[in-house]
């Protein structure tokens, strides 16, 4: 179990892995995520489902290369196994026809948001789609987006691809000419925290899948705690995904830097 | 059976005329040899209680007086042979101690570790009862017997009835699954455990710390359940890796649910959110669990200078000696109640103590203080005074008016409680389930509303104990036995 079948890469930095997961192919819905142990030593990590693939039995997780434990699970290669591998987690997205959904993804939450645009388009929703990155390297799955979608608009920090600009920029421009239903947002918690701002001025809808610190990933710790309409949710159990205007992303991302200055000096030790 | 437990068995009644009950009794409890504080906090793996010599287990076994109505095993929810062991340690026959204990528990080096003795068989043992005197010291013997066997490389596996081919799944491999799956297993039951976590075994790998329970000690109890012949699955979560409907059609006739109470409370007060708060259930996993005690480990974890854990469980004195050997400077106990309150075990509050824990006691967090990077830096405190009791008997805490004020800390672990955990209850439609989140069962049988689904432990009780989820597991089985046997679920 928990073979790998294949590994591309999107970017030097920002792997495509297909994993062998019979189980939670089936069982998986979007929004779904998994946690993923790699060696006897390592720590859990949380990694939304991209893609399934039930004739082969498989799921497809993206990756990008952070810290350690990112760094050991994409150092895997094909017919390496990953140690543990448990899913799928959390609530599902809440598919269903509400006319025009603004679909915006940072980085490697294109990844997640592949399944997500997928059902919101096979509900018969009109989807229109905002994907960025740093750079041109750091744009992924622009044409399996681009198959789903009715438009896409690609945005990089620095022009390298697509228009200049950041995500908020795109989305605008969308949001001003023409009624939005609903906005879905998946990225850095900064990004997702300007998405929301920029959203909430124009009264739209939003959901936002967050990333917070896990341990187990099934209600047991309240390591992924987040505030939500000022009540304290989990993440794993209660979410990812809640409604991004109720969501306090200050202390979101303050709580992404808990372990900081631990994970710097274990990946200082691992590189040496 | 007969030669080993009978009480009028030769040997047995030559061993009450040998010695007069007088000289049985005059006998001091033994006393259990234990690491010097100053050396065991040095690390999170050096057990403390070192556990007793064949002689000290021998001499202690001689105290206990064999009587015609055990009341002891009255106090025991599993319902130990207790004098039937206690006596073959009393002749020598450790190993034999061994196997009568494993007729009756799955795991008797985890019980005579972690059960909270004075509570159950010891309270009821005739010297307290009768004589006043320090009871038989039932845990440390029963902890013997079974490191003993262990220690032995002689592991003997308990009889197994032959296979029915009938399948079983248990849902969480906690005490009380593993504890339903070896009754199953005896009984002829093709048995599988369903864990979600990486590792077997449930809060006594996550939960419980090295140094009150070993790790090894667990496998090695898992080691007789799989010798056994029950299959273990880890990484699989009931309910969303696979669905009950999906178990049933695979074959699965009864089901055990003991998927625990893992959902950590918060006190919701202000400030509960910054960096360095955390529950007990995280710190535990984090170091207990993924090893973030050791600097191999990829799982990192606060290390505070000053400490304050909230509650007065076992968990909250777990969680405050675990803070002192990740080299807290000041580890202290914050909780509501007067020490006579505290349920924690009488023992852990007085190893903590040794170990330069301190205690603040009618004392209640309000408000948590930050610096500018929103990691915690004090908590604003209230003193309590004891009201009425409740309806528990208990004395309810209440806060005494302007009394607030600030102690430092730099890591908080908040450790008030469980409450069970959602994922099973909500995976299966009309499951009847409390205002509390418990699945409710019938008490006699552990069955739920659902034909076949039985349930039992933590979430079935809500945060209990060991010993209690054990005790659930073994009648579970029993009734799951009789109801394929009787009238097919």
């Amino acid at each position: 179990m928990n073979k790998i079948l294949s590994k591309t890469y999107f970017s030097e930095r920002v792997v495509k892995l297909e994993v062998e997961a019979p189980l939670i192919a089936k069982a998986r819905k979007p929004g779904n995520f998994v946690i993923v142990r790699v060696g006897e030593k390592g720590e859990r990590m949380p990694l939304t489902i991209a893609d399934a693939d039930l004739k082969r039995g498989s799921i497809t997780l993206v990756v990008q290369v952070m810290g350690v434990s990112s760094r050991k699970l994409c150092a895997l290669e094909v017919g390496d196994y990953i140690t543990d591998l448990v899913g799928p987690l959390g609530k599902p997205t809440h598919i269903e026809k509400v006319g025009t959904v603004l679909a915006c993804g940072g980085g490697v939450g294109v990844a997640p948001l592949l399944p997500i645009v997928k059902g919101f388009k096979e509900a018969g929703n009109r989807v229109l789609s905002v994907i960025a990155g740093r750079t041109k390297d750091l744009v992924i799955l622009e044409d399996e987006i681009r198959a789903l979608s009715d438009e896409m608009i690609i945005m990089t920090d620095d022009g390298s691809y697509g228009k200049k600009g950041l995500i908020t920029e795109g989305m605008e421009e969308i949001i001003k000419r023409e009624k939005i239903d609903l906005a879905v947002t998946i990225g850095p918690a900064i990004m997702m925290k300007f998405c929301e701002k920029l959203t909430r001025e124009y009264d739209v809808p939003t959901i936002a899948s967050l990333n917070a610190i896990m341990v187990d990933g099934t209600g047991m710790c309240g390591a992924c705690r987040v505030t939500v309409g000022g009540k304290t949710r989990f993440t794993c159990v209660d979410g990812p995904e809640f409604d991004a205007h109720q969501i306090d992303f200050d202390e979101m991302l303050s709580r992404l830097n808990g372990y900081k200055d631990t994970e710097s000096e274990k990946l200082h030790e691992f590189e040496k | 059976m007969s030669g080993v437990s009978d009480r009028n068995a030769a040997w047995r009644q030559q061993l009450r005329r040998d010695i007069p009950g007088k000289e049985r009794t005059s006998i001091e409890r033994v006393r259990m040899p234990e690491v010097d504080p100053v050396e065991r906090i040095k690390s999170q793996r050096i057990e403390v209680n070192k556990g007793l010599t064949p002689e000290m287990a021998v001499l202690e076994a001689k105290r206990c007086m064999d009587c015609i109505n055990p009341t002891c095993m009255e106090g025991c929810p599993v319902k130990i042979d207790i004098p039937g062991f206690v006596k073959n340690i009393e002749r020598g026959e450790f190993l034999q101690a061994a196997v009568i204990l494993k007729n009756t528990s799955a795991l008797p080096a985890v019980c005579g570790r972690v059960c909270p003795q004075e509570k159950q068989c010891e309270s009821k043992c005739f010297y307290i009862q009768k004589l006043d005197k320090q009871p038989v010291a039932i845990g440390y013997l029963e902890r013997f017997a079974a490191d003993y066997e262990r220690e032995s490389g002689r592991v003997s596996v308990p009889e197994v009835a032959p296979a029915n081919g009938i399948k079983m799944a248990v849902i969480g491999s906690g005490p009380s699954g593993l504890s339903c799956a070896g009754d199953l297993a005896k009984k002829g039951y093709d048995v599988t455990v369903f864990e979600a976590l990486h590792e077997i075994g449930g809060v006594l790998k996550y939960g419980i710390p090295e140094f009150r329970l070993p790790n090894r000690v667990v496998d090695a109890e898992i080691d007789s359940l799989k010798k056994m012949g029950v299959k273990f699955v880890t990484n699989f979560i009931v309910g969303m890796t696979d669905s009950m409907e999906d178990l049933k059609s695979e074959g699965f006739k009864g089901f055990y649910v003991a998927s625990g109470a893992g959902l950590p409370r918060f006190m919701n007060i202000p400030g509960e959110n910054y960096n360095g708060i955390l529950s007990s259930n995280e710190y535990l996993t984090r170091v207990n669990l993924m090893g973030a005690d050791s600097e191999e480990s990829d799982t990192p974890v606060y290390h505070g200078k000053r400490v304050v854990v909230v509650g007065g469980g076992n968990t909250a004195m777990d969680s405050v000696r675990t803070a002192k050997r990740l080299g807290a400077e000041r580890a202290t106990i914050v909780y509501r109640r007067s020490e006579e309150e505290m349920p924690a075990r009488i023992e852990e509050v007085k190893h903590a103590k040794e170990e330069g824990c301190e205690f603040m006691t009618l004392t209640n967090p309000v408000e948590y203080i930050a610096d500018e990077n929103r990691r915690v830096k004090q908590v604003k405190v209230q003193k309590m005074a004891l009201g009425e009791p409740d309806a528990s008997g208990r004395r309810s805490p209440v806060p005494v008016p302007g009394s607030e004020y600030l102690i430092d800390a730099d890591v908080v672990v908040v450790a008030v409680g469980v409450s069970p955990n959602p994922i099973i209850p909500r995976s299966v439609e009309g499951l009847n389930i409390s205002s509390k989140g418990t699945i409710i069962v019938d008490e006699k049988t552990m069955e739920s509303n659902i034909p076949g689904l039985f349930a039992g432990g933590d979430i079935v009780r809500g945060g209990a104990t060991v010993i209690l989820a054990m005790g659930d597991g073994r009648r579970a089985a029993e009734y799951m036995s009789e109801r394929l046997t009787t009238e097919r679920i």
